[in-house]
């Protein structure tokens, strides 16, 4: 028990685990005996496949290296998140034949995948996209082939999001001293100082929103590969968010508060870690002009589960064989220089059901999986790069479904799609049933709980240190304090424990030579995932998944006597 | 005389026997004014002021007879028991409005709180006068006693009952009126103790002084704050005495009824009033009915009350109704409340009509995916469709006001249908009213707006489209209307310079304009 308790001191800290406590809520819970108020509500554990990571350290028998190949592919696509689905969806639009995708889970989406209840789809993992600027064309007719956008008649007939897809007004609020509020940023009782703050700090914004380069790039543009590489903008890299704010004189608790909820929302890192230069992204990549709010947002009830199904549904349509349930366990770029007869790119698949292993053979393949995966199933790829081990690290995330009958009533503002906490080590969560309009009766709340250390492993041992009973007290000790009558609402709570959620942009990785090197094919193979962003957001999957497989398509386009040379460049 | 000479300064006997029939005097002045409180605060509540009026005058007299009755179980102490029933009146008669205001905003009970407090007065009045009298018993020959305790008990009536309806409840309203009495009562108890002390032990004087000046405090710090425990109370909010209340798990339903009529509140906005909710829903339903050919399958959204429905089974061609409202508690309350089912003429329990609690949006929005799958009539378009929803005050309705919203409704619409839609005031909320209409043609539709004087609501306006151009009609298809007939109907669609179009944003469910534009439009004229 005692240690129980210790796990939910790490996890809500102690002024919040002190508050559960004296609400003599916490004593109640858990126990063995009938006397438990959740004893009814049902609830599972869940996660990625972790027996599959031990798999790859256990090496591959040498009778399945030897063993003849099962079928000769052009396109090989290992990982079926946002990347390795969009670029399924691109080259499929080009390449019909001899094209396979390989999942490892049993569902296709990666950190994107969705899950359905008798009443509504929920996220499991991203919910949002905010709408692309003119500069993304192709996430733009991403969208336009999923009839995302229409004319708006009262913008001289220009395409935004399709008014069913936008956020639904009231879009956000806030629990703050007992009472939610409208909008993000807790406005009651804010000192004048603290909302001059507030107006200075959406000018800094603001400068940088204006700013062009030589070349006429942003300061901070979607994808990241848009952004200017200017020493000026490059040096906010260089520190943290925090220090940023320290040097700028931003003093205020609460827009402390905001830019570190910022940078725990989008990157699962406080303030202290993230650097200045990801925070800044989070706002002014997302506004358009100076002086405006930032763009839009397009979400589904299924979260961003809506564009991969999607880009999975068309791929398919258009003969992309999508296998779910086989991982791939090696993968080897042949030296094209050896004047080998055989395939450049030999890969071993193993089926995570039967656990039989086969051989594959492709002209050219996609690695769209995390990189710290692929340095583990690419031959020669950690060596080459050795700098990324270190670079590239990634943040833990707990993120529960909670199943309730009616929608837990508040003080203050009424449900709203995103429903944030201060003072929580939480994020708040998001209403599954918002963009439907349903605003009474059953719904699914999707709840984040970034584990946001100082250390990545620390946060990722918290992950899995905490039990599915932990974990159930933890969030809703949590949640409680703004509805005091969820527990007896909730019907069913689901945990996933998310070890590897994303990468994290903390101070020196986006501006690295070692993130913009990862990028560069090993031979015919290509490598997409949001992680060679440095910001794990679905623009960025896209945008590495159309550029990996544009990268295979043109080598694949080359005649055959050109096909044994790597592409130039990155 | 029965002076035992324990008590200090006895009131002189020269006095004594006259205060006691100014006693007996306030006794039943105050009982006549507890009984006609409650009479007319159970008229406003339950309705039907001459049968309240005479049940509960009723169970009053009864309630007398009893404490009549009872009074003969009083064998000692009588000066006490007295003194202690006229606190007791205090307590219960001069508390009775307050309590019985809590109640009715507050329990469903309200018909057991009532008859309650109604008994327990009544008994308390019915034993003062019998005590009294064999108090004064001692003094008096028993026919001149007779004579002159029931000549002041018939005066004090006759003051109550004039006192209550010219000088008290118009001064003071019904609450401090009871309070007031309370106080009176008070101060016969505390009177009493004085003149009666040969009567009383000493401590016990002490005691029951006490106790007078601790709820004579209480009802006068109740009285001073009246005006703020008004403001507290519900009743605050509404203009005429609170009937029904009741919190459904949507909206806070309330009824009021004053000299004007009865009305249906929804979270405390104005639904209909019964003296001119015909006008109402004469323009809501009748120029929709003579926009169309077909009138077999109406779809109403909103409009729980069943007013609306009462004047579509008016056409005889309605074969079926489709009525969605949020709210079960409502659709209930128009089916069960006697003076509802009255005003609608029991029109959810046509056989036509199908009731559904539902999220209009949602409902729609299934029906749609659902498509060509539903059994029957489910997917066939509806010829009539009106939609009488809340005003946009809050963005879970402001929704139903939106592009997106509309456009799911001409799901259920064919090129022959017509739709209305209830607007707002076209001249307190002059861009709300235009911003529906707009983001009506946005969708697609065809729109021709129009108002009508609804003197409850003021100027109120609504907007009827189609699919394709049509012509405004020229004149209802029914006669005999109170409010609509052919030159009527047409001069609804003329709009002064004062109401006329003005450029507005279209709702969006991702901006919400509506929302916005109406309570920037409304706070103006509160
Ligand atoms: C909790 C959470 C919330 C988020 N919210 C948002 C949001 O709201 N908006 C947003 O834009 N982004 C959000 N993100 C980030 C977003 O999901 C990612 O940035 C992006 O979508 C990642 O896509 P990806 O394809 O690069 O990677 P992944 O999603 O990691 O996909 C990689 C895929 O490869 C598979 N794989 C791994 N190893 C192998 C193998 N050996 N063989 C075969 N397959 C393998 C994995 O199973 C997985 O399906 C969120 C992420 C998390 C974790």
């Amino acid at each position: 028990m005692s240690s129980r308790r210790e796990v939910l001191r790490t996890l809500l800290g102690a002024p919040l685990l002190g508050q559960a406590l004296a609400s003599g809520w916490l004593a109640g819970c858990g126990g063995s005996g009938g006397g438990d108020p959740l004893a009814r509500v049902e609830g599972e554990l869940l996660g990625p496949d972790l027996t599959a990571g031990h798999r790859l350290r256990d090496g591959i028998p040498v009778e399945a290296l030897r063993a003849a190949p099962t079928e000769h592919l052009r396109l090989a696509i290992l990982g079926g998140g946002p990347a390795g689905l969009s670029a399924a969806y691109r080259a499929s639009a080009t390449l019909s034949e001899g094209v396979a995708l390989f999942e490892l889970e049993p569902v296709l989406g990666g950190t994107a995948r969705s899950a359905e209840s008798a009443v509504t789809p929920y996220p499991w993992g991203a919910h949002y996209l905010p709408m692309p600027m003119a500069h993304n064309p192709d996430l733009l007719a991403l969208l336009q082939d999923m009839n995302a956008l229409e004319p708006d008649p009262q913008e001289g007939g220009e395409l935004r999001g399709a008014e069913a897809l936008l956020v639904r007004e009231p879009e956000s609020r806030i629990f703050h001293q007992g009472y939610w509020e409208r909008g993000l940023y807790p406005y009651a009782g804010a000192s004048a100082d603290d909302l001059a703050e507030l107006a200075r700090f959406r000018q800094k914004v603001d400068e940088y929103v204006r700013y062009r380069d030589s070349q006429g790039r942003r300061a901070f543009a979607i994808p990241v590969a848009l952004s200017t590489t200017d020493e000026q903008v490059m040096a906010l890299d260089r520190l943290s968010a925090a220090a940023w704010l320290d040097r700028e004189g931003f003093r205020s608790a609460r827009l402390r508060w905001l830019v570190d909820y910022a940078c725990r929302d989008d990157y699962g890192l406080r303030a202290e870690q993230a650097s200045a230069w990801a925070m800044l992204f989070y706002w002014v990549a997302r506004t358009e002009e100076p002086g405006e709010d930032t763009v839009d947002l397009l979400t589904w009830p299924e979260g961003n589960g809506a564009l991969v199904n999607h880009m999975a549904a068309r791929a398919a349509q258009r003969g992309v064989r999508l296998e779910r349930g086989q991982m791939a366990v090696q993968v080897v770029a042949r030296d094209p220089g050896a004047g080998d007869a055989s395939a450049p790119v030999e890969i071993i698949i193993q089926d995570t059901g039967t656990n039989t292993l086969r051989r594959v053979t492709a002209d050219r393949c996609i690695v769209a999986m995390p990189r710290f995966v692929a340095n583990r199933v690419v031959r020669g790829l950690a060596e080459r790069d050795p700098q990324v081990a270190e670079r590239f690290t990634y943040g833990a995330w707990m993120v529960a479904n909670l199943h309730v009958r009616e929608r837990p009533s508040s003080r203050g503002v009424g449900e709203c799609w995103d429903n944030v906490l201060y003072d929580s080590p939480s994020l708040g969560y998001v209403s599954a049933t918002h963009q439907r309009g349903r605003d009474h009766g059953p719904g699914v709340l999707t709840y984040y709980w970034p584990l946001a250390t100082a250390d990545a492993a620390e946060g990722r041992r918290n992950l899995f240190e905490a039990d599915y009973g932990t974990w159930r007290d933890a969030i809703l000790s949590d949640l409680r304090r703004a509805h005091r009558h969820l527990p007896e609402e909730l019907t069913r709570l689901d945990v996933f424990r998310w070890g590897h959620a994303m990468i994290q942009p903390r101070v020196g990785m986006l501006a690295s030579e070692t993130r913009r090197a990862a990028a560069a094919p090993l031979g015919a193979v290509h490598f997409a995932h949001s992680d060679l962003s440095g910001i794990a957001i679905f623009e960025e999957a896209f945008y590495h998944g159309v550029r990996a497989a544009d990268e295979a398509l043109a080598a694949l386009a080359t005649p055959p006597g050109a096909l044994a040379t790597p592409p130039q460049g990155a | 005389m029965a002076d035992t000479g324990t008590a200090p300064g006895p009131a002189p006997s020269s006095l004594r026997t006259p205060l006691l029939f100014v006693t007996v005097l306030v006794v039943s002045t105050s009982g006549l004014v507890y009984e006609l409180l409650a009479g007319a605060y159970s008229s406003y509540v339950l309705g039907d002021s001459v049968r309240q009026f005479s049940t509960t005058i009723g169970v009053y007299l009864f309630a007398m007879g009893i404490g009549s009755y009872l009074s003969r179980y009083v064998k000692r102490d009588i000066g006490r028991r007295f003194v202690e029933v006229e606190l007791g009146a205090a307590l219960v008669g001069g508390g009775s409005v307050p309590l019985l205001q809590l109640g009715a905003a507050y329990t469903d009970a309200f018909a057991i709180l009532l008859y309650g407090t109604i008994i327990a007065i009544g008994t308390l009045v019915g034993l003062e006068i019998p005590l009294l009298m064999r108090i004064l018993k001692e003094e008096l020959e028993f026919d001149e006693l007779v004579a002159r305790v029931l000549t002041f008990d018939y005066i004090g009536a006759l003051f109550g009952s004039i006192l209550f309806a010219i000088v008290f409840v118009p001064s003071l309203g019904l609450m401090r009126t009871s309070l007031f009495f309370g106080l009176l009562n008070c101060g016969v108890a505390a009177m009493g103790v004085t003149l009666l002390s040969g009567l009383i032990a000493p401590a016990v004087r002490t005691r029951l002084r006490v106790s007078a000046f601790f709820l004579a405090l209480g009802l006068g710090i109740t009285f001073a704050y009246a005006d703020r425990i008004i403001d507290y109370t519900e009743q605050a909010l509404y203009p005429n005495p609170i009937v029904h209340a009741q919190q459904s798990r949507y909206q806070r339903i309330v009824m009021t009824r004053g000299m004007r009529g009865t009305q249906l509140f929804l979270d405390g906005n104005l639904q209909f009033s019964s003296n001119d909710e015909y006008r109402y829903h004469e323009a809501l339903v009748h120029p929709a009915f003579a926009a169309t050919q077909r009138h077999e399958r109406v779809l109403i959204l909103g409009g729980g009350d069943g007013l609306a429905v009462r004047e579509v089974l008016k056409y005889p061609d309605v074969r079926e109704v489709v009525l969605v409202d949020l709210d079960p508690a409502m659709t209930r309350l128009a089916r069960e409340d006697a003076f509802l089912r009255e005003l609608n003429g029991d029109s959810l329990g046509d056989p036509r009509v199908r009731v559904i609690n539902d999220d209009a949006m949602v409902w729609l929005d299934e029906r749609a995916r659902a498509g060509g799958q539903g059994e029957g009539t489910q997917s066939t378009p509806f010829d009539v469709l009106i939609v009488d929803f809340p005003d946009p005050n809050n963005f879970s309705l402001g929704k139903l006001y939106t592009r997106s919203f509309y456009r799911i409704l001409q799901t259920a619409m064919s090129d022959a249908s017509a739709v209305v839609v209830q607007s707002t005031s076209p001249l307190y909320a002059r861009q709300s009213f235009w911003c529906i209409e707009a983001t009506m043609r946005e969708a697609g539709l065809v729109t021709h707006a129009f108002h009508a004087t609804v003197p409850s609501f003021g100027e109120w306006g609504y907007v009827l489209a189609r699919r394709v151009p049509f012509e405004p009609p020229g004149e209802p298809l029914l006669a005999g209307l109170r409010f609509l007939d052919g030159p009527t109907l047409a001069s609804l669609f003329v709009f002064g310079p004062d109401m006329a179009a003005v450029p507005v944003e279209t709702n969006r469910l991702n901006n919400q304009m509506l929302v916005r534009y109406y309570e920037r439009e409304w706070s103006r004229v509160e």
